[in-house]
């Protein structure tokens, strides 16, 4: 039996049928073609899943998408505005905070909500808030790195976009 | 996942009166267990009946000088709040030693209290287990038990309940608010509300069919300012207690006059110490009487196979935290 959602996602609104069994990230994933939001583990361990719902950083990999109706939803998509990187990818760019690319997007959303409840972490704080967020690549040091500059650079009001071009064009098309 | 029926209730007589018409349907909270649950093929309700958007998401401080708890408020709402991060510090302390913060954003203090047991034979299907399918025997009395149970078990069952705020909870001496369909109340004391295996491990609490839990309720604040949730596990974070100690010390005039005490990761349920609290009721808080405590509260301990080292552990957590406890603050 189908239930529908209304939610808003990266500032569009949805609405749509969905299944009671339809989990969040596969919603947005195959039907909104949202695909930087990955799934790892499936189980709600490793974090790649994370989005943003009401902005609160959470697993859609352990949410049905009805669970989401009226929900404003965030996903990685969502984070550069007008054609410039968000101050967290911009961090990651700059502090080699990646190396395949799998866990970030997941570390980008749970690192937006830590610093929206904590504009200054300690390296403590930070490394405790990604406790749920796995990279099997970089060892972490990085990605701290990569947080605290983005802490640095929102310091003392409005976060400041740097440029990227690279976001101008999709990196390849995606079939609708 | 095998398909349900997804029922978004309106109020909560709709939840009661839609889980009173299905026999197999289930309240869904946040759904970090449920959900997780159902992808392993453990638990198949026919319907989920969502009861996070029901309210019953407030901190009230109550006359008696206590708070009460909103069923549907986040873990993580409820643990960075700040009347209970500062007149509750030690269910703070413990609830944020559980999961990720992501999990805890999602989970909600009703579902954080039915949690089920990780028990591994649990989540196996082709594996038998009482709690899951009763009857078909207890795959980890005679498997691989290091995980389980020291206290309270039976050949039927031998898992741990895994939750770290239950602890904290048994230690401060809560108690838990349920509405039944027929619209009346009824308040259970924390100590009665999970149960041991008996000839049921399928039950792990005295909930009755369809009842919704909609508060906890905390006491008046006594260990504010010595408190110590200790957890001991695998790895220093994002894992499930081996063995963990909730220790809260009232004390006035250099001697104790009330301690709160409970173990998780021993039983079936969290494990209250009354002995030892009642032992160091009076006592001046030094490491003696820590481990005289220590040595009451672990004396009716029965180790399975492989978890004889949950014994010393445990008494040295219990002075451990003891011992911390008192030094926040002191
Ligand atoms: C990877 C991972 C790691 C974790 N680590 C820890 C840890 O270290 N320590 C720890 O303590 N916990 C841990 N947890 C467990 C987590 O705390 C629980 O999953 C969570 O508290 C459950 O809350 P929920 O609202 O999501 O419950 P749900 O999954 O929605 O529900 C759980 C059960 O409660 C019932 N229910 C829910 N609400 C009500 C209600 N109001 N009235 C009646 N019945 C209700 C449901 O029917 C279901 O049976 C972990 C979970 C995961 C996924
Ligand atoms: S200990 Fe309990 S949960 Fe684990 S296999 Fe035995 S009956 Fe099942
Ligand atoms: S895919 Fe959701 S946590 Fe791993
Ligand atoms: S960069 Fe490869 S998993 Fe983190």
């Amino acid at each position: 039996m189908a239930t529908t959602i209304n939610v808003s996602v990266n500032g569009k609104k949805y609405q749509d049928e969905v299944e009671g069994r339809l989990l969040l990230v596969h919603y947005l994933r195959d039907k909104l073609r949202l695909t930087g939001t990955h799934v790892g583990c499936d189980t709600s361990s490793c974090g790649a899943c994370t989005i943003l719902v009401d902005g609160k950083a959470v697993k859609s990999c352990t949410m049905l998408a009805a669970q989401a109706d009226g929900a404003t939803i965030k996903t990685i998509e969502g984070m550069a505005e007008k054609g410039k990187l968000h101050p967290l990818q911009e961090g990651f760019k700059e502090k080699h905070g990646l190396q395949c690319g799998f866990c970030t997007p997941g570390m980008i959303m749970t690192a937006a909500n830590l610093l929206e409840d904590n504009p200054h972490p300690s390296d403590e704080e930070i490394r405790h808030a990604l406790e749920g967020n796995f990279c099997r690549c970089t060892g972490y040091h990085n990605i701290v790195e990569a947080i605290k500059y983005a802490a640095d650079k929102s310091k003392g009001g409005d976060i400041e976009h740097a440029d990227a071009k690279e976001l101008e064009k999709p990196l390849f098309e995606v079939p609708s | 996942m095998r398909p349900f029926v997804f029922t978004q209730a309106q109020n909560q007589e709709q939840a009661l009166a839609a889980a009173a018409a299905n026999e197999t349907a289930k309240y869904l909270g946040g759904g970090t267990n449920l959900i997780d649950l159902m992808k392993e093929d453990v638990e198949r309700p026919s319907e989920l009946i969502e009861v996070a958007g029901l309210g019953f998401q407030e901190i009230k401080s109550n006359q008696n000088g206590g708070y009460t708890l909103g069923a549907m408020l986040s873990n993580a709402d409820t643990a960075n709040h700040p009347d209970i991060r500062r007149h509750y510090p030690l269910l703070s302390m413990a609830m944020l030693s559980a999961a990720t913060a992501q999990i805890r954003n999602m989970a909600t203090n009703g579902g954080n209290l039915l949690q089920r047991t990780r028990c591994p034979y649990f989540y196996e299907t082709s594996m038998p287990c009482n709690k899951r399918e009763p009857g078909s025997g207890c795959g980890a009395r005679n498997g691989m038990n290091a995980l389980h149970a020291i206290f309270g078990w039976n050949e039927q069952c031998v898992a741990v309940n895994p939750s770290d705020m239950c602890v904290a909870l048994a230690a401060i001496g809560a108690k838990v608010q349920v509405q039944r369909v027929n619209g009346t109340t009824r308040t259970i004391d924390f100590s009665d509300f999970h149960r041991l295996p008996g000839d049921q491990p399928e039950a792990d609490n005295t909930l009755q069919p369809n009842e919704l839990i909609t508060a906890i309720e905390l006491p008046k604040p006594a260990f504010s300012k010595h408190y110590y949730y200790l957890k001991i596990r695998e790895r220093s974070s994002y894992a499930f207690a081996l063995i963990s100690v909730a220790a809260g010390l009232q004390i006035e005039n250099g001697t104790i006059v009330r301690a709160g005490l409970a173990m998780g990761g021993v039983a079936h349920k969290p494990w209250k110490l009354t002995r030892a609290e009642e032992f160091l009721t009076g006592k001046l808080p030094q490491t003696k009487n820590f481990e005289q405590a220590a040595e009451l509260a672990m004396r009716e301990a029965r180790p399975l196979e492989d978890n004889e080292y949950k014994v010393e552990m445990g008494k040295k957590a219990i002075v451990r935290a003891l011992t911390q406890a008192y030094e926040k603050n002191a």
